[in-house]
């Protein structure tokens, strides 16, 4: 059974113009254990999902699901207790700016012990004990006496670590992880990277992990999710997706990597811009930007199909080329 | 604004700032109620003299404490009732408004412009100018202002000018301390740099760079800071520091009237009531506009 | 415009020392941002300066650009002194050379329409009428790919794409000789940083431009870059040619870069060998060699030597085991 069950999901938020549907329609699971990873840049929706499952979508919004369910239960049917319960123990989440994430008032410790005392019980002393264990878990060197730090005498790097200990602390089976890294330099992200992996491993924790940097989700996620204009447009697995994508966004998206023009003059850009909200196109939401588009992409919303293992939304999804990049 | 309702901002049709302005600020039907109530004060000094049935200073020995238009004794002549000395008080609240816009203005505008120069000098050179600037305010700070005020009148002579200038001086620190904390903040921003790296001048970057972008708190201020100079010079009038009668200003009415207060109330509350609406629009406007101009309230 | 083969950038030694702590209680400590920066520039060509927070790179940009006095060194501009002389030398110095900021929501001036921002280095600099500076703002407007009524808009009008053509427009309205880029495209999403690449390299072409180009991206350097100078802690730990940065990289710091460099092509990557720890604070940095702190190769002649920039089959290098590695 999967651990998570998400169908349908909508998040939108009602502006001046009109109706603005961040995330719409949405349908995915993540298995016990795996590692998916949901790539898209600004304005698909991507971080507006992770925090409609936590509940955390604020009031103009709202967040509509044919079936939100975790673990079996279903997150909507349960009480706002309850659900507090499931969203800060058994699922948690930790986002991109580490310095602002932590509290500047507190020490470390008392947030660590915070997190643990919200869903464990046992005493103080206690519970600072399990809090050293966890950041020592994390890699902070000296635990016992960086327990003690403010997060202003913390690195951005450290302060991330911080963060990964709160959210462990309810011993969760599902990690969301928003731009993680983002904000930090290099080779700090390879080693943050390399840490969510090893206490995924160690924990058997699902990991979603949110990002718009491709080279992140080719190197940590076993399956990708691809996110434009609020909704799904492609998902496979890691390896498929880079060798042969099957989506045209995909696919430009690929091809507009530095990497992937090595000694070109100009790189392949995508035409046009992302649609907001007075230009919503007819159809598919990608058809004025794709070379491919013709009639029946202007008129005809394509759903969400299944193509050998994979999932797009498209009418004529690109055929698998594996061997020809 | 997520990017993507930033795009299709930027397809439509851009909006005006000044109907954007007003549409934050008119979902504030207290600051629009203020609003409205400032016009009115602002076109009854305007037509003041068309408006007034009778002259502000007239005096008529046969008509002293006559009591308003509804209440017994009274006349429609005097819609009213008049003062001790037989002057139409109808006619001398709207005279009043002259006054008290009049005080208002200048106030705002000597302590704005003065306040405002030293604010952008504290926080361009934060050396030792900016220093002294600032202590210099904090020792007008400790002074309890309508005290200051008294004393520098008292050195001054008493008289209408004379108050507008204690109060001026008065209400300097915050300004500086508004404009140099907003121009501070700004100073920091990668667009002042660029202003700077295109050769632009100290004096350029102080008024054509960063004094519009500190422009909100600034106005804000002002506006509340104008109520606040009618309560002070009315409070200067009354201790008869301040405009000196026949003048028609409202607390200076209101010192006149203190013996009569048990005989004839409309003389002292008529006066007050006018002081009190006019304070409250305008904190009611100052208060819709700073939500209208902060940026971060925006949505 | 420099038509001559002459660099256009001449730096040697530059140093920015910056005193802090408490003035009062005379407990300052020097902070060296940049320690002995030396590169030539040549007209046309784009030198790439790499490195993660804390190595300088933006104070080395902050010097070039003359925003910033160096504490020692010489820096000379299409042939003329730039560094220790007066102010008004300084401003005439300024035609030749201007920047462009990573964040393109806060280099705009919010209150100024884009026409104004365009036409301010004219006005500041230029004794052309008004006519004639509105003409050539639009002409440039039109050359970063703008439509002619965004000239009357304000910037918050715009996306973060859009922003940073405008604000190339602007470094480019005095036709300097060299533009520093600090980080153009770090702050935008990947289609729109593979547009405004684009338009850079076309721009460069058109007009001859040198550019410093400050990044951490190692795929955008990759495909930018002429040269490579690899920062550290403040100093120059590698420079050279790109190739022979991105296939013979010789100092650990720029292999550690590499292999913490998420790719999406498995070729590309290297086997990571972990970098530990975190960086150390520019307040306090390691005798010696200033990466031996984190470096898998460092020994007892890296503690006590300061390693100097010296060349090594072709490149500089900053290494005592530069050949052995």
């Amino acid at each position: 059974m999967a651990l998570l069950e998400i169908e349908d999901l909508s998040v939108s938020f009602a502006t001046r113009a009109g109706n603005l549907r961040a995330v719409d329609g949405m349908s995915f699971s993540v298995e016990p254990g795996e590692v998916l990873g949901i790539v898209g840049e600004s304005g698909s929706g991507k971080s507006v999902a992770m925090l409609a499952l936590m509940g955390l979508v604020a009031a103009p919004g709202i967040v509509k699901a044919r079936r939100m369910a975790f673990d079996g239960r279903d997150l909507q049917a349960m009480s706002a207790r309850e659900r507090r319960h499931v969203a800060g123990k058994d699922i948690a989440m930790i986002f991109q700016e580490p310095m602002t994430s932590l509290n500047p008032c507190f020490t470390v410790g008392y947030q660590i012990i915070e997190a643990l005392a919200t869903h464990a019980g046992d005493s103080s002393r206690v519970r600072r004990r399990h809090a050293i264990e966890l950041l020592e878990q994390v890699g902070i060197p000296a635990p016992e006496s960086r327990i003690d730090a403010y997060p202003h005498q913390l690195s951005g790097g450290m302060n991330q670590r911080v963060m990964i200990a709160m959210a462990l602390a309810g011993n969760p089976r599902l990690l969301l992880a928003d731009e993680p890294t983002t904000a930090l330099d290099v080779t700090v992200q390879a080693q943050i990277l390399d840490l969510l992996l090893r206490l995924q491993r160690e924990r058997g924790m699902a990991l979603v992990l949110i990002t718009h940097d491709m080279g992140v989700v080719a190197e940590t996620a076993q399956r990708v999710l691809v996110m434009y204009a609020g909704q799904i447009v492609e998902q496979q697995h890691a390896e498929g997706l880079f060798a042969a994508p099957r989506h045209p966004y995909t696919a430009a998206l690929l091809d507009a990597l530095p990497e992937r023009s090595p000694g070109a003059a100009r790189l392949p850009t995508i035409p046009g811009m992302v649609p907001g909200l007075a230009d919503r196109p007819s159809g598919c939401l990608f058809h004025p930007r794709c070379h491919f588009a013709d009639r029946r992409c202007r008129a005809e919303m394509p759903e969400l199909r299944g193509l050998d293992g994979a999932t797009v939304r498209c009418h004529y999804p690109l055929a698998a080329l594996a061997d020809a990049r | 604004m997520t990017a993507a309702e930033a795009e299709a901002l930027e397809l439509a049709a851009p909006e005006h700032p000044l109907r954007e302005f007003w549409r934050y600020f008119s979902a504030n039907r207290g600051a629009v109620g203020g609003l409205v109530v400032i016009v009115i004060v602002v076109l009854l000094a305007i037509f003041a003299d068309i408006v007034s049935p009778h002259s502000p200073i007239a005096s008529n020995s046969k008509a002293f404490l006559v009591p308003p238009a509804w209440q017994q004794g009274g006349t429609w002549t005097y819609p009213l009732g008049t003062d001790a000395i037989g002057r139409d008080m109808l006619s001398r609240l709207i005279h009043g408004t002259r006054f008290s816009l009049l005080i208002g203005c200048i106030v705002v505008a000597i302590s704005g412009t003065v306040g405002v120069a030293l604010g952008l000098a504290a926080g361009f050179f934060s050396g030792a100018p900016g220093i002294l600037i600032m202590r210099l305010m904090d020792i007008v700070l400790t002074m309890p202002p309508l005290l200051l005020a008294i004393v520098l009148v008292a050195i001054l002579g008493p008289g209408l000018v004379n108050a507008m200038i204690a109060v001026s001086i008065t209400y300097l620190p915050f300004f500086v301390r508004i404009t140099r904390a907003t121009v501070l903040g700004e100073l920091g921003k990668d667009y002042v740099t660029a202003s700077r790296v295109n050769g632009a001048g100290t004096l350029r970057l102080m008024l054509v760079t960063v004094l519009p972008n500190c422009m909100a708190p600034i106005i804000v201020q002002g506006t509340l800071s104008f109520s606040t100079a009618i309560l002070d010079a009315a409070a200067l009038g009354f201790l008869s520091l301040g405009a000196q009668p026949p003048t028609p200003e409202w607390g200076t009415m209101l010192a006149d009237a203190r013996d009569f207060v048990l005989r004839a109330w409309w003389v002292v509350t008529l006066p007050g009531l006018a002081i009190l609406i006019t304070v409250l629009a305008f904190n009611l406007m100052g208060d819709g506009l700073r939500d209208a101009l902060d940026p971060r309230l925006k949505r | 415009m420099n038509k001559t083969a002459e660099p256009v950038v001449i730096a040697r030694d530059l140093s920015k020392i910056y005193r802090v702590g408490d003035r009062l209680f005379g407990r300052m400590a020097a902070l060296r941002a940049v320690d002995g920066v030396g590169f030539t520039l040549a007209p046309g060509k784009t030198l790439a300066v790499v490195g993660e927070s804390g190595c300088g790179k933006s104070t080395l940009a902050r010097m070039v650009s003359l925003i910033e006095r160096p504490t020692a060194g010489s820096l000379r501009l299409v042939g003329h002194e730039a560094s220790g002389v007066p102010a008004a030398e300084t401003r005439a110095l300024r035609r030749h050379v201007q920047i462009v900021f990573q964040d393109p929501y806060g280099s705009l001036n919010p209150r100024h329409k884009v026409g104004t921002i365009l036409t301010e280095p004219l006005v500041v600099n230029t004794d052309l009428g008004k006519v004639e500076r509105i003409e050539q703002a639009r002409a440039m407007l039109a050359r970063v790919g703008l439509r002619p009524e965004h000239y009357s808009r304000y910037p918050h009008m715009f996306s973060g794409g859009q922003r940073q053509r405008i604000a190339i427009a602007r470094a480019l309205m005095l036709h300097p000789d060299v533009v520093v880029a600090d980080e153009p495209v770090s702050a935008l999403d990947l289609s729109i940083q593979a547009q405004v690449l684009n338009l850079l390299m076309d721009l460069q072409q058109e007009f001859g431009l040198a550019y410093l180009f400050i990044s951490h991206a190692l795929s955008v350097v990759r495909h930018m870059a002429d040269e490579v100078m690899v920062m550290y802690l403040g100093r120059v730990v590698e420079h050279g040619a790109k190739t022979a940065i991105f296939e013979r990289p010789r100092h650990p710091y720029t292999r550690a870069l590499h292999a913490s460099t998420p790719f999406v092509d498995r070729s590309l990557r290297t086997v990571r060998t972990p970098v530990v720890g975190e960086p150390p604070s520019p307040l306090d940095p390691p005798s010696g060699c200033g990466f031996r702190t984190r470096c898998p190769h460092a020994t007892q002649v890296c503690a006590a030597e300061r390693p100097a920039l010296r060349p090594v089959d072709g490149q500089l290098v900053a290494c005592h085991h530069a050949e052995t590695i």
